[in-house]
Order: C-alpha cells, then sequence, then structure tokens
C-alpha cells in the first residue's frame, strides 16, 4: 500500500509548497494575495467566459452562477461553522442539517408563513434561534462524549426534519413558499432569474464569517476548543471550562449553520423539509474531513469540491456519485489528514531557512 | 510549624469493592517539597487524583488553603491553585509548545468570544500576558528554543518539562508532579532536581511524586510513604530511608525477623 501512497507524494508535495510559498509571503505580499483573490471570487460568474479554462470550469446542465451559489457557497458556509464545532472541538456532530434547517424555517416562518417581516430583519433572528437550538441541543447533550454525542446529534437533525414535516404550522410536507427575497442593493436585484446577485451576497456572508471565525480561532477560545478535542480531561485539569467551551463551539458553529439556512431560503423562496435530508448532513461532513478537518481553508477547499465536483461531472450521469465516492475512501486512505490540513508549528519554516541558507552558502 | 497549605484528612477512597487509599491523613505545608513514595499500587496516583478533582473521597475530606474541594469542579480546583502534571504525558500535541502553555495561563483570564470578535483592549491585553507569560516560562524551564514547535514534535525530555511549565501557567499555589522523572537518564535526572529546587525557589509548593529514590531523597524536605494504600511513614528523608516498615515494604520482610 505504501507504494501506491507514494505515487500521490507528488500531489503532497504540491500542495505543501504552495502552503510554504504562501507562508515565506511578507505581509505586504500576503495582503495583495488576498485583494487579489477576493477580487477574482466575486467575479467568480464571469470565469465561463474566459478562453481555454471557461469551458474547463464550466457545469454542464446547470447554469455556472447557479451552482456557485445553491452548491458552493451553502456548502461553504456550512462546512466553515461544522469545521468549528468538528474540526478545532473535536466534537462530532452528525446531525449538523438541524441547525441548517432552523435557520432557513425562522426565515419561513418570519417572513411568510406567519410575518411579514423582511428578509434582512429575519436573518439576525434565524441566527440567534439558531443558536438558542445549540444550547438547547448541546446543553444536555455535551457531558455525552465521542459515539454517544455523535448518536444524539444524529438524532436532532432527523427530529427537526420530522417535526417539519408533522406539523401544520411549519406547512407540514407542503412546505412554505413565497418566502421573501433579499433587498434590492447597489442596483443589485434578487430576482428568480439571475443568481448572481446571490452568490455575491453569499461570498460577503462567507467572507464575514471567515473574518469573525478567523479572530475567535486565534484567542482563548480557539485555544480551549483544540485543548478540549487533543484531550478533554488533560484540559479540565489545566483550568478549561470544559462544558462552557464545548457549549461555544456548538452555538457559534450552529449560529452559521444557520445562517447558511437563510441565505438558502432567501434564494429558493420555497423549501420544504425534504431539503433538509440525514445525507446532507454526511455530506457536510464530508467536506469538513475531505478539505482538512480543524483548518478553516481546508474545510473551504472542501466545501467546494463536494459542492462543485459532482455538478462538473454531471455528464458521468449516474456513476457520478459513484466516482466522487471512490474519491472520498481514496483521501481517507492516502492523506486522512484531508487535503489542506492545519499546519501546527514552525518546523516547516525551519527547513526553509536552513536549506536557503545552505544555498547562501554555496 | 508553618501554615498549612493543603490537608489532607482521614480519607478513604473505594472504587467497587477496591480500596485504594484507607484514612490517609497528609499535610502539606506552604513553601516546601513533600515526596510522596511507594511500591507500585500504592495510590500515589490515587491520592493525586483526589487532590485534583478527578476522584471525590469515599469518605474523609480534603482542605486547600482553608478551603475544602468537596464539590468543585476540576477546573475550580486548577483556579483554586492546585496544578498538575501526568505520569504519562498528556499535551495538546497538535498546538504549539508556546499555546500548550498559554491554555495553562488563559486559565486566570477571562476574555470570551464577544471580546475575540472585537478585539477589544482587554482581550488584547490579555493575550499579550498570556504569550509574554507562557516564553517566561518555557525560558525558566530551559526550552524556549523550540517555543513555536508543534508539541508532539518536541523530544521527550523537552515534552516533560512542557507539561510542568503548562502547569506552572496557571499560577498555582501546589504544583503537583506525578513522576517527573519517569525515563529519564541519570544526567537528566540530576537536571530535573535542580529545576524543582528552582521552582520551589520562586515560592512554589511541590508535592512531587517519584518512584526514584535518588530524586526524592535529594530534593524533599519532608517524604510520606503509602503502602496499599495506607500511610506507613512520614518525616525527614533521613528518617524514613531508616525506617524499618519503609524497608519491609520496598524489600519484603524477613519472615524469620518476626
Amino acid at each position: 500500500m505504501s507504494t501506491i501512497g507514494n505515487a500521490f507524494a507528488p500531489v503532497r508535495d504540491a500542495f505543501d509548497s504552495i502552503g510554504d510559498a504562501f507562508h515565506r509571503m511578507n505581509q505586504w505580499q500576503k495582503y495583495s494575495f488576498y485583494a487579489i483573490v477576493i477580487i477574482a471570487l466575486y467575479l467568480a460568474p464571469f470565469w465561463t467566459d474566459i478562453p481555454v479554462i471557461g469551458p474547463i470550469v464550466d457545469t454542464p446542465g446547470t447554469q455556472f452562477s447557479t451552482v456557485l451559489n445553491d452548491q458552493v457557497i451553502i456548502f461553504v458556509l456550512v462546512a466553515l461553522g461544522l469545521n468549528v464545532v468538528v474540526g478545532l472541538a473535536g466534537l462530532l456532530d452528525l446531525g449538523y442539517v438541524g441547525f441548517y434547517a432552523v435557520g432557513a424555517y425562522v426565515t419561513a416562518i418570519l417572513t411568510s408563513a406567519h410575518g411579514n417581516l423582511p428578509w434582512l430583519l429575519s436573518l439576525p433572528i434565524a441566527v440567534v434561534v439558531s443558536m438558542l437550538f445549540g444550547v438547547i441541543l448541546g446543553a444536555p447533550t455535551l457531558r455525552l462524549r465521542g459515539d454517544y454525542l455523535a448518536i444524539v446529534t444524529l438524532g436532532f437533525g432527523e427530529i427537526i426534519r420530522l417535526t417539519a414535516k408533522n406539523m401544520d404550522w411549519l406547512g407540514a410536507s407542503r412546505g412554505i413558499s413565497n418566502i421573501k427575497k433579499p433587498p434590492s442593493i447597489f442596483g443589485l436585484k434578487f430576482g428568480v432569474i439571475d443568481p448572481k446577485p446571490y452568490y455575491y451576497l453569499g461570498l460577503t456572508l462567507v467572507l464575514i464569517v471567515v473574518f469573525v471565525l478567523h479572530r475567535i480561532e486565534y484567542s482563548r477560545v480557539g485555544r480551549a476548543w483544540v485543548a478540549i478535542r487533543e484531550d478533554e480531561d488533560a484540559a479540565e485539569l489545566m483550568g478549561v471550562h470544559t462544558f462552557k467551551f464545548k457549549l461555544w463551539a456548538f452555538t457559534i458553529g450552529a449560529a452559521v449553520g444557520g445562517l447558511a439556512g437563510v441565505h438558502y431560503a432567501g434564494k429558493v423562496g420555497f423549501i420544504n423539509p425534504d431539503n433538509f435530508p440525514l445525507q446532507l448532513s454526511i455530506l457536510f461532513l464530508a467536506a469538513v474531513v475531505l478539505g482538512g478537518s480543524g483548518n478553516m481553508y481546508g474545510a473551504i477547499l472542501g466545501g467546494v469540491l463536494v459542492a462543485y465536483v459532482p455538478e462538473r461531472l454531471r455528464n458521468f450521469a449516474d456513476k457520478r456519485v459513484f466516482v466522487f465516492g471512490v474519491v472520498l475512501v481514496l483521501m481517507m486512505v492516502f492523506r486522512p489528514e484531508g487535503i489542506l490540513p492545519k499546519r501546527v508549528g514552525d518546523e516547516h519554516k525551519k527547513r526553509q531557512r536552513s536549506s536557503q541558507n545552505e544555498e547562501v552558502a554555496q | 510549624m508553618s501554615e498549612i497549605l493543603l490537608d489532607f484528612n482521614n480519607v478513604t477512597m473505594q472504587f467497587g469493592g477496591v480500596t485504594a487509599l484507607s484514612e490517609v491523613t497528609l499535610q502539606i505545608s506552604r513553601g516546601e517539597i513533600l515526596g510522596l513514595i511507594g511500591p507500585n499500587g500504592a495510590g500515589k496516583t490515587t491520592c493525586f487524583n483526589v487532590m485534583t478533582g478527578v476522584y471525590a473521597p469515599t469518605i474523609g475530606s480534603v482542605t486547600f488553603n482553608g478551603q475544602s474541594l468537596a464539590g468543585l469542579k476540576r477546573f475550580e480546583i486548577t483556579k483554586a491553585g492546585i496544578a498538575r502534571t501526568f505520569q504519562n504525558i498528556r499535551l495538546f500535541s497538535e498546538m504549539t509548545a508556546v499555546e500548550n502553555v498559554m491554555v495553562g495561563a488563559d486559565a486566570r483570564k477571562k476574555s470570551s468570544v464577544g471580546g475575540a470578535i472585537l478585539r477589544t483592549p482587554r482581550q488584547r491585553r490579555e493575550e499579550n500576558e498570556s504569550r509574554e507569560r507562557s516564553m517566561e516560562l518555557l525560558k525558566f524551564m530551559g526550552i524556549a528554543d523550540r517555543a513555536h514547535n508543534a508539541a508532539r514534535n518536541l523530544p521527550y525530555g523537552y515534552q516533560r518539562r512542557l507539561e510542568i511549565a503548562r502547569a506552572l501557567a496557571t499560577e498555582p499555589q501546589l504544583l503537583c508532579l506525578d513522576e517527573p522523572a519517569a525515563g529519564f537518564n541519570p544526567a537528566e535526572k540530576q537536571e530535573l532536581n535542580e529545576l524543582i529546587l528552582k521552582i520551589r525557589a520562586q515560592g512554589y509548593t511541590v508535592l512531587l511524586i517519584e518512584h526514584d529514590m535518588n530524586v526524592v531523597m535529594k530534593v524533599s524536605d519532608r517524604v510520606a510513604v503509602l503502602d496499599f494504600g495506607k500511610k506507613i511513614a512520614d518525616g525527614l528523608p533521613d528518617q524514613v530511608r531508616s525506617n524499618p516498615d519503609v524497608i519491609a515494604a520496598y524489600l519484603g520482610v524477613d519472615d524469620n525477623a518476626s
């Protein structure tokens, strides 16, 4: 198996050298890099117009910008939130779709079924309600560990879906339609035909979430999460209030999941319980693990791949799910830490420095 | 007699039918180094675990600094001022050395999610304090050169010292070291001895569990001996060394002698 593993080495090296190159950049180069990446991302709907590259990235059967928003943005948002719970705090959550559903349903209820609020006002309310659900689920269950927590969260996702399916107040199986759209700003009109405005809005949400999560990760809270993931007992004996920080991880994860739900509801205008199957929870988790659990940028990459690749491979018709499954299995065998795992420590930098010094010496 | 920091009063600890500690009474005075020794399975680590809140004693009480530890959660006991290291190293392996220590230093900090998102002045001050204090401790332990390496990549001796640094970062009044010399060669043990004395010189009280007699007898002010969950001796190193019960516990009893 190791010989096959070696065949993957160039791929591994390529990713590592991209990371190394980034770490070598100075502050100014990094900011320019960020700026270029962000501009390129906002222009993503037009990538299909670029010669040569266009046909490669374009998705057959579905408009590219629809895929970007309805699949990629949603998966990236969700992967970011789930990465806090699974990747940083190490809490296996198999019912994450529940929070996504809560966000979508709160927006649907407030703007259509039982209220007439604008979409924008429903957003903060939905996020707060999702957080409340995070606390409601977390407070009794976070005393459980590992497998047991996974089973309880699995149940949570299903409870949310089944409740929605069986309560008339929530529209039952019919779902809720006529959900309000985001308000038009900067000349962007959120209609039904052009998906681009939704993509711009979604990308903005992603950038805000990245900014906020980055700040939390590199603080006392983020350290507490990783310490809990690494050794919960040792963390507690070092003074970490483990329950409190696990609950925070759940709550913040729930907030981001709910936010993704709000964005989704605003775009499609119509939701029903079948939009939130268990399979989504598993795909969300696959995105985080595939990309690199514990590294925010890895989770983003995972979200992009899990959302985009099946759409790109639509020509393979029903074989695409098989191909996707094979890719996942191979990944877990040869790079179980994911494509972009978090780099801990500066050992690799020292290695470069010494090799640079050798070059200078020669 | 100086002030009593930790008072272990008549503690019995049972696990089902097994009695791991039986009516152990033990006091630690502020500023001393107490060595706790005993053959394997004598109850040393159980003693530790009762002290740090991992177990609640079946009978008896533990008082620290005049405050009962009963009902306190583990992290609250840490905040009350007891810190420990582990017999089998338990670092946060996917964090850097300095981050490991910062987790300990964070125990005394207050800022949380809101502070982190808004980068409030208090949060930034606390963050700097944690980082500076942690670097100081790494220097104190002589491992600052690998501060930004992942804990899992550190050599064994560094990992042991890092555990002590992490425990010190919680600003304890009592530092409990669980077999810190395990796996050390004589030279490293010598360095460890000096380090423990240096730690005490900084004003910490140290409880030392150790198998290695050389280490215990050299650095301890006082030595207590456990055997089969009972305290069989408590006194100056030289007294304990010549105590017949202790010799019997370690070397076995000559049947003809009794």
